[in-house]
């Protein structure tokens, strides 16, 4: 498994629609100094980076060099990657791969996005194969709407039950004061939201938000001396399967599937309810929240609504999921798989304040982008 | 005198990238190109065969995935199918190759072809939900006058 690592630090900003006080570099430095000032680390502590966006959002290719300024890189290794919607997973991973390859320390992950500057649906489309697919795609929520149109033909699952969801994501959000939407609202709010893709309505749908987000990785050495509330990695896992929107398999999604097994195979988790004491899943509609928990065996095939109905994933429920509000309250894309991780670091430290689950040993986190790539970690308050 | 600087610097600009658009142009390859000379030349829809794992696929490609094994044995789907997931978009969002929204309400459609074992994407004629069903089965409408694109097929309609 490589050099045992753990996070030791995270630093996000508050997340908002427009941050027009703020240019790209400087909204990415705000992350950065808030990380460093969580783990009491200065920039010198730093071995590495690891940053990501969405870089079509913006319109600035060499994001890496870019940067420099805000992401304290000056004349340290830094690496770009991006994976689509993922990419904050992904960032969380390769800052991890840094550090359990034994030939780095402390490594930092950033991810940002300035989703305003730019039509977050036009610039999702260029996910698209532009040749045969990019024109029926829908923007971001085509796929999704049309998987939760099949999942309620298929199970008799209803537009309510996700309502729940998003009833659920949003009101977590009250709680968290980086979120960038924190209205409380109901399920009727949601049915009456005007539609965007049927079945998938405002309200179910994630904003385009403004936001950074930075969390430090740390070495077995290293991480004991930088702090005593560390969430060591237990697990990573990512998978990826298509190149066409048409090919995918939407009655179980292999990807989502495969990478929570090796999740739960690498930490021993064998019963996702009762082995895991909070989630932070990437849900960008609340329909996912629903289909995604057959996907994720929470239970057998069509069974999510019924948990759901129970409140099961509730903050007072057997598996809090989303206590920071999510992705549906809180969504500068190329930070959102990273604010996840961030959110489940916390858990697992204690240190989530109002939106805190008590006695958290083992959180997950989830990512999902592209077409259609999963990422997964499980971070635990143990060392393993 | 100080309040008025403290204004003039408080002014948040915003530059936009201008109007001009920046055109691509995109290969297709031997196998999209002699799939959308199928539909302009025949309408017909062309898929492809792994010959290891036997999964049609379409849009035909070189390699397929699972086996990573290169495909040559084409298919001839026909024009018909059924329905395995839509949705109505509503939301005018800006198309990125034109840099226009979208014309609304309009219905994106997975149509599982006879024959193949994943789906065409295309547009359904039909726009109210209500009327669409899962499962239902569809036909392309081809053009007249076509020029060896995805939209030399019109759109799917039910039958
Ligand atoms: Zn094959």
């Amino acid at each position: 498994m490589g050099t045992r690592t753990a996070i030791v630090g995270v630093g996000q900003t508050h997340h908002t629609s427009k941050r027009k006080d703020v240019n790209g570099q400087e909204l990415i430095s705000e992350a950065v100094k808030r990380a460093l000032e969580d783990a009491a680390l200065s920039l010198n502590d730093i071995d590495a980076i690891v940053i990501g966006n969405m870089d079509h959002f913006e319109a600035i290719n060499n994001v890496d060099g870019w940067s420099v300024d805000g992401s304290g890189a000056f004349m340290k290794p830094i690496m770009k990657v991006t994976t689509g919607g993922s990419t904050g997973g992904t960032l969380g991973s390769c800052a991890y791969y840094h550090v359990a390859s034994g030939l780095f320390d402390v490594v930092m992950a950033i991810g940002w996005e300035k989703n305003s500057e730019s039509d977050t649906q036009a610039a999702i489309s260029t996910c698209a194969d532009p040749i045969v697919e990019r024109d029926f795609f829908g923007g971001a929520i085509g796929p999704n709407a049309a998987e939760y149109a099949m999942y309620m033909k298929q199970f008799g699952a209803v537009q309510e039950d996700a309502a729940l969801v998003a009833v659920r994501d949003h009101n977590n959000a009250l709680r968290n004061p980086h979120a960038h939407l924190r209205k409380f609202i109901t399920v009727e709010d949601v049915m009456k939201s005007p539609v965007l893709c049927w079945p998938i309505k405002l309200l179910d749908s994630c904003p385009r938000s403004d936001g950074a987000c930075a969390v430090i990785y740390a070495s077995e050495s290293r991480a004991p001396k930088i702090t005593a509330r560390s969430a060591w990695v237990h697990a990573t896992a990512v998978s990826h399967d298509y190149v066409y929107f048409g090919d995918y398999d939407w009655e179980m999604m292999p990807t989502l599937q495969a990478t929570v097994d090796r999740v739960y195979q690498r930490a021993g988790i064998t019963n996702p309810l009762k082995d895991v004491d909070v989630m932070e899943l990437y849900l960008p509609f609340s329909t996912c929240g629903v289909v995604w928990m057959d996907h994720m065996r929470m239970c057998g095939a069509g069974e999510a609504p019924k948990l759901i109905r129970k409140g099961v994933f509730d903050m007072n429920g057997e598996l809090p999921i989303n206590p920071s509000g999510g992705v549906l309250s809180t969504n500068p894309i190329g930070a959102t798989g990273l604010i996840r991780i961030a959110e489940a670091a916390l858990q697992v430290m204690g240190k989530a304040e109002e939106r805190q689950v008590s006695d958290v040993k083992t959180a997950m986190a989830t990512a999902f982008g592209s077409c259609y790539w999963f990422e997964a970690t499980v971070l635990r308050s143990a060392k393993p | 005198m100080k309040s008025k600087q403290a204004s003039e610097h408080d002014e948040l600009l915003e530059i936009s990238s201008g109007e001009a658009e920046h055109v691509y142009h995109w290969h297709c390859g031997h196998y999209i190109s002699r799939f959308l000379l199928g539909l302009r030349n025949k309408k017909t829809i062309l898929g492809i065969k792994c010959s290891h794992c036997g999964r049609v696929y379409v849009p035909p490609r070189e390699v397929c995935g699972r086996c990573f094994k290169t495909m040559d044995e084409w298919v001839d789907l026909g024009s018909e199918g059924s329905i395995y997931a839509f949705t109505v978009v509503k939301l005018p969002y800006i198309d990125p190759n034109t840099g226009n929204p979208i014309k609304v309400p309009r219905t994106d459609v997975y149509v599982k072809l006879d024959g193949a074992d994943t789906c065409l994407m295309h547009w359904l004629d039909e726009s109210d939900e209500k009327k669409i069903t899962v499962g239902a089965r569809v036909r392309a409408v081809f053009k007249e006058s076509r020029r060896g694109t995805i939209h030399d097929i019109e759109c799917f309609t039910q039958i």
